[in-house]
């Protein structure tokens, strides 16, 4: 299928471009992008040659498909959670071209055959790109490295033990050291597990108020400057994932300055709640880390702000309404992300935070830059993974509507604007809502 | 519209409860085990003004109790009113006692059974006589007063009301109609 | 005045004139427990369920006794948490129950917001008999109660409450309530006791039990989980015993008239020494005894009228 898009307001950040143009998509690569173009894909050409299909997209984004290096897809083991194929719909539906999924399935993906077989599940539902994340250690229990060769080679593009941070510093210096020779990142989940322990949300004010056991801040800053020294003694590169508090965006800024090869993610809800959404013990706001303090919430907004965190992930955890119809203290944590986290983030744009090329780097090519993939850019001969979005779109977040088996979301009702209405991957349209 | 009468004044209410004093020690023969129980709130006062009278004419106190209904109410669940607690205080034993319960107004008659079953769970009396200072009739149980200071007949639209000095400021009985 | 809420889950949400009201209808009830037949038939017919997931004696009965005191039908169930995770969810249970049409449900569990939850989901009310370490309303209630018997009100009096803030439902209610009703509260404990940002609750804190019972009115001594040794909340009961408690030497600095509470059960000897647990100054069942009244009035209060 050939497609032409035209007249949209283009936004892609690898290439330095913002502004009005076209672009013709061929044998699902970027043929053309140019200010305008006709339907041969000639410059103000004429003639019109049959079986292209025009979108008329004035009014609208055009943005490299977006990315999110964050996601849990459960598959397998937790299908009743998620699968590849209905988080694949739900990335698409959200306006994410391309996910990478973290490794705590069940069983954990830590060898060649997990990885190759989450590649096949979403290769046979064939509508997002998914790159599976394979786990730092064995099981991810923290003590014996995985075969970091075997698993680039079947197909992961970094490591993590994301949920179990790797309490022992030993360990996370032979990861950094051993992923650093295949120039792959590791992503790490930071939480001093001993400082956490039996914690049910951010300890604050509010976790005083309401007797909640607390996880105190210092329980991710002190994992971060660890695995900061960490890497910056071994020169690999670092990836800090889910930044929620103050304390990690100053070391992770500080180290940045210093030149340490240390790059961060944080999501939509540490940005945009408090801790003040767990005071009616709202199992949807259960999350690790935790929603944090205000103050935390502003620097996380200024660490988006001034850069340094490079990536938007909406840390999408899926679960069923049986693991969170629960008391607070046995509700799974997390949140389910993938089809609100563009409308979120598009809220820091409408506020003045990021401009919109801003926050389009740190949703496609920054996170494609840091697991080293060849997405996040709408350079001609890329990929056509495209994702169009209505700025203007006002909607309400209704979880029924979800395509993620996991309706787990504390923004259900929550009016948001701005909305991906066309995903398009590898040249075929997988999402359209326009 | 609103009517305003006032069918008893601070004399009348007076006079009444002399009568009502009298006619209880008559019936009684006299104040052996006889005790008065007032129903808050109104029956409260009334009860110890009848007290003070009996008192004065016999040369002897007698044991005042009083009693609140709301724990005995049978519209518990349907009342629009906000249940209140009043006090009740029945310091002395109940058996064997001819006690004189005392409220207000008799109406439906259903605070006398209820103030009647209170009664029974604090003792066994030999006899349970009522005494109102307002009969206006409408009674939905088999239940009459020994005593009447005024039978008022009245419509169900309207309302009667007694006012007393200790808690209104004013003695008088008043029927109101509302059109 | 009249209660209008289906259910009472924490006293951080009750206004001065709901404690007004609760208190003063506990103090009419009070009455009731003292006579030959202690019941009253303003209940009949209905149905309070006590789901009890957390060991108690003394609430549980206190709340038991207060609905056959008013005639109600009390059933008790004791469920064990670990159930929870292998057995029915509380939801699950609750639907149940309500299937079964009580009229209230009493719950306690050793989750914080399991009430709310409940409270959410069924028609019945929810009475919170104790969450976690959030709230245990009624327990704060009969303190007050006893409070104000005691002491004719509660304004501008100096409250001490002392032990395991952090792990204590007990200290929140009554912080609640009592800087509510205008008194001035302290909190006193070892360091790792205190949660952080108490005093935006409204009280001050010392470390050292002498100052913050100096010149007290009442105090409050909670109980000490010996479990919590293991989890260096403190080194010892030993050294608890020594320098945490209350004692012949220190009770001097309060006021020559305080009264000394206790939600208990009490630890003899590691949080208060039992010459001060039986001593003139305990008022600790008396506590005991206006809690019947209190869950009494509670009762009558939340069946009582349509609103």
């Amino acid at each position: 299928m050939t497609l032409l898009l035209k007249g949209g307001r283009v936004v892609d950040p690898s290439r330095k471009v913002d502004g009005t143009g076209d672009l013709l998509i061929e044998n699902g690569k970027i043929a053309r992008s140019a200010g305008e173009l006709d339907q041969t894909g000639k410059s103000r050409g004429k003639g019109a040659p049959p079986g292209v299909e025009v979108l008329d997209l004035r009014g609208k984004i055009v943005v490299p498909g977006l990315i999110d290096m964050h996601t849990h897809l459960r598959e397998p083991g937790f299908e009743y959670k998620e699968t590849v194929a209905s988080g694949s719909e739900a990335a698409v539906a959200g306006g994410f071209t391309s996910v990478a999924c973290m490794p705590n399935t069940n069983p954990v993906n830590d060898n060649r055959s997990i990885t190759e077989f989450i590649r096949r599940k979403a290769a046979e539902c064939g509508l997002a790109n998914v790159y599976p994340i394979a786990a730092i250690s064995l099981k991810s229990e923290g003590a014996l490295l995985s075969e970091y060769w075997d698993l680039k080679d079947a197909g992961a593009i970094g490591f993590s033990d994301d949920g179990r941070s790797v309490m022992n510093a030993a360990l996370m210096r032979r990861a950094l050291e051993y992923a650093s020779s295949l120039d792959m990142p590791v992503i790490a989940h930071c939480e001093d597990r001993n400082l956490s322990a039996g914690g049910m949300m951010h300890e604050g004010f509010v976790s005083t108020e309401i007797g909640l056991p607390g996880i105190p801040g210092i329980a991710e800053d002190v994992m971060v400057a660890r695995d900061i020294l960490l890497a910056e003694y071994t020169g690999a590169h670092l990836h800090i994932a889910h930044v929620s508090t103050a304390g990690a965006v100053h070391l992770i800024r500080e180290a940045k300055a210093r030149g340490v090869r240390v790059t961060a993610e944080t999501a939509p809800h540490y940005f945009t709640l408090t801790d003040e959404a767990v005071r009616t013990f709202d199992t949807a706001a259960k999350v690790y880390p935790p929603l944090r303090g205000a103050e935390d919430r502003e620097a996380i907004r200024e660490g988006l702000r001034d850069g340094t965190i490079d990536v938007i992930a909406s840390d999408h955890a899926p679960h069923a309404r049986t693991d969170k119809e629960v008391e607070f203290d046995y509700a799974a944590s997390g949140i389910t992300g993938l089809e609100t986290s563009l409308a979120l983030s598009f809220g820091l744009v409408d506020e003045g935070l990021l401009t919109l090329p801003e926050l389009i780097e740190k949703m496609t090519v920054n996170a494609a830059r840091i697991l080293r993939i060849p997405k996040g850019t709408l350079a001609e001969g890329a990929d056509a993974d495209i994702t169009i979005i209505d700025p203007q779109r006002e909607w309400t977040v209704d979880r029924a509507l979800f395509r993620s088996r996991g309706k787990n979301t504390p923004f259900h009702n929550r009016p948001l604007k701005g909305k991906a209405v066309l995903t398009i991957v590898g040249g075929e349209i997988r999402y359209r809502d326009c | 519209m609103e009517q305003k009468k006032v069918v008893m004044d601070a004399e009348g209410i007076d006079r009444s409860l002399t009568r009502i004093a009298y006619e209880i020690l008559e019936k009684n023969k006299g104040v052996r085990e006889l005790v008065l129980v007032g129903i808050q709130t109104r029956g409260v006062f009334l009860a110890e003004r009848l007290c003070r009278k009996i008192s004065g004419i016999e040369g002897k106190k007698i044991p005042l109790g009083l009693l609140d209904i709301t724990l005995y109410r049978d519209d518990l669940q349907t009342s629009h009113r906000a249940p209140r607690l009043g006090k009740t205080d029945i310091p002395f034993s109940l058996d064997g006692k001819k006690v004189v319960l005392i409220d207000d107004v008799l109406f439906t008659g259903r605070t006398i059974r209820a103030a009647m079953d209170c009664l029974i769970d604090f003792g066994r009396p030999k006899r349970i006589q009522l005494a109102v200072l307002i009969d206006r009739g409408h009674r939905e149980l088999p239940i009459r007063a020994d005593f009447v200071g005024k039978n008022l007949p009245s419509s169900l639209w309207e309302a009667v009301s007694v006012s007393l000095t200790e808690k209104d400021g004013i003695d008088e009985v008043v029927i109101e109609e509302s059109t | 005045m009249k209660l209008n809420r289906k259910d009472i889950l924490g006293i951080q949400e009750l206004s001065v004139e709901e404690i007004d009201l609760i208190l003063e209808t506990a103090d009419s009830f009070i009455e009731v427990s003292t006579r030959e037949i202690k019941k009253v038939p303003t209940l009949r017919g209905k149905t309070v369920v006590n789901l009890f997931y957390e060991a108690s004696t003394r609430t549980r009965t206190s709340f038991e006794i207060a609905g056959k005191r008013l005639s109600a039908d009390t059933i008790n169930i004791s469920a064990s948490t670990s159930s929870v995770v292998k057995g029915e969810t509380l939801i699950d249970t609750a639907k149940n129950l309500e299937a079964m049409n009580p009229d209230i449900i009493v719950i306690r569990h050793s989750a914080a917001g399991a009430p709310h939850m409940l409270a959410g989901i069924l028609r019945q009310s929810i009475i919170n008999a104790g969450d976690g370490a959030h709230e245990h309303p009624t327990q704060a209630l009969l303190d007050m109660m006893t409070i104000r018997t005691k002491k004719g009100g509660i304004a501008g009096l100096k409250v001490a409450i002392v032990g395991d803030i952090t792990h204590s439902r007990v200290a929140r209610s009554n912080i609640h309530g009592l800087t509510k009703m205008g008194a001035r509260v302290c909190v006193s404990g070892p360091a790792t006791m205190i949660p952080r940002g108490i005093e935006k609750m409204g009280v001050a804190v010392h470390f050292r039990i002498e100052e913050a019972i100096r010149d007290a009115d009442i105090i409050m001594m909670l109980r000490i989980q010996t479990e919590r040794e293991k989890q260096n909340i403190f080194p010892s009961l030993r050294e608890y015993a020594q320098y945490f408690s209350l004692n012949r030497k220190n009770i001097g600095f309060a006021r020559k008239d305080v009264l000394i509470m206790h939600p208990g059960p009490i630890n003899r000897g590691v949080e208060i020494s039992p010459d001060i647990a039986d001593g003139p100054h305990s008022i600790i069942l008396d506590q005991v005894t206006n809690g019947v009244a209190v869950r009494m009035a509670l009762l009558y209060l939340l069946t009582g009228g349509i609103s």
